[in-house]
């Protein structure tokens, strides 16, 4: 029984319940840190790590935390989860720290890990909860990387330029242009592109949900 | 003065916290739908904005900045945050239930509205004295419940037009939101900050 259960929070997290393209959560760094897929990705790696350790803290914890004084102590783990990431890529990744710069400390903000801790990790053992943080995690890291690839090539006609800079020289392989340098859409890369792309992305999970025969889930977590 | 408001007009209109800065954004699509909502939630996230910068100023450079604990920045500014919204929370169940019915879920999720903790950090990265950094905290709200009211109204009359399928809901939403984000962008030559 439970190996199916964790085979849903799998697939929940990664495409069926996921939290940019569904659930419409954490929208904030998944446009302002799109602008090309690197970006997207580290900052998606970020806030996976924060949601599996804050998980899995908050699960451990359930039953001592009252209903009363549970958001702030939720935020309170997060804040703690997300000072040590921060800590950590400021030393050992700064060239991406400086360009995540304030949306490392904001995903103290983001709604995602909050939400998940209220919906799952209350009400579920430490294990299922860690399980649940890291693939949401990983299917917001999807859905960034996603964003970020579609506005980098249409934008600058690159995709994941600098990724050796910012992630190490091991990923000097996936380094790409696409199109030459002139054919970039600069509206893309500003703040209008976040937005327009993400809708479009929307539609394209919808679609394919549709051809695989599934529901298409009308509106986010909250009545739109 | 003049720098005042200048500065003022850059931060509500030119570096709009949700078109520019992309912050608040769960908000900015979950409360929409309609423009009372919108506006109360407006002025909701006005008051704890402009409340927690207040705050969150004092605790920076008399507490933090004082003895050296930069670190914890962000557990002490959410906890201001946490503290500001909750007491927001109790202040409108008091004097407007209503308003507290419809605001439901998103009071509490003011907390973690990114605008707030946002505008607090670029405070903090920007350096600000008192007055100034109160001002474009009170400016970036004021922006911040433009744009939320603005949109509202664009959605009232969304959910009259025949949309696909496909795109019903929060997609077309999204590209709505791009083209207001493309009309905001007419604003950059006003001011430079």
């Amino acid at each position: 029984m439970a190996n199916s259960d964790y085979k849903t929070i799998v697939k929940d997290g990664l495409w069926d319940n996921n939290g940019v393209f569904s659930m419409l959560l954490g929208m904030c760094p998944a446009m302002a840190m799109t602008t090309s897929a690197t970006n997207g990705f580290g900052m998606g790696l970020a806030t996976a790590v924060v949601m599996a350790a804050s998980s899995w803290l908050v699960a451990i914890f359930r039953n001592r935390i009252t209903t009363e004084v549970r958001i702030p102590v939720y935020i309170l783990i997060v804040a703690a989860m997300v000072t040590v990431v921060d800590l950590g890529m400021n030393a050992w990744m700064h060239e991406l720290y400086k360009v995540l710069g304030l949306f490392i400390p904001l995903i103290v903000s983001n709604c995602l890990p909050l939400a998940r801790l209220e919906a799952f990790a209350a009400k579920q053992p430490p294990v299922s909860a860690l399980l649940d943080g890291l693939f949401m995690g990983l299917g917001f890291t999807i859905a960034l990387t996603a964003i970020g690839a579609v506005r980098e090539i249409i934008g600058s006609g690159t995709l994941f330029a600098d990724a050796s800079l910012l992630l190490g020289p091991t990923f000097k392989v996936i380094e790409m242009r696409l199109l030459p340098a002139d054919m970039g859409v600069l509206m893309m890369i500003l703040p209008p592109g976040g937005f327009i792309v993400t809708g479009l992305l929307v539609v394209v999970k919808r679609l394919l949900d549709l051809r695989a025969g599934k529901e298409i889930q009308m509106t986010g977590a909250h009545a739109v | 003065m003049r720098d005042f408001a200048l500065m003022m007009i850059g931060a509500a209109l030119v570096n709009n916290v949700i078109l520019a800065r992309f912050l608040g954004l769960c908000s900015f699509m979950g409360v929409t739908t309609r423009v009372d909502t919108a506006a109360g939630m407006g002025l909701a996230t006005t008051f704890v904005i402009t409340v927690s910068s207040m705050a969150d100023w004092a605790v920076q450079h008399y507490l933090l900045d004082a003895y050296g604990l930069g670190f914890l920045r962000t557990v002490t500014f959410i906890l201001v945050i946490a503290s500001a919204v909750q007491f927001t929370e109790m202040t409108i169940k008091k004097v407007s239930p209503k308003l507290f019915q419809m605001l439901g879920i998103y009071l509490p999720l003011i907390t973690t509205n990114c605008a707030v903790l946002g505008v607090a950090l670029l405070l903090v990265e920007g350096k600000m004295g008192f007055m100034s950094s109160t001002m474009f905290a009170f400016a970036s709200s004021v922006g911040y419940s433009l744009v939320m009211i603005i949109f509202a109204g664009l959605r009232e009359r969304l959910a009259l037009v025949q949309v696909p399928r496909l795109f019903a809901g929060p997609p077309i939403a999204f590209i709505v939101a791009g083209m207001l984000a493309m009309a905001f962008m007419g604003f950059s030559g006003i001011a430079t900050s």
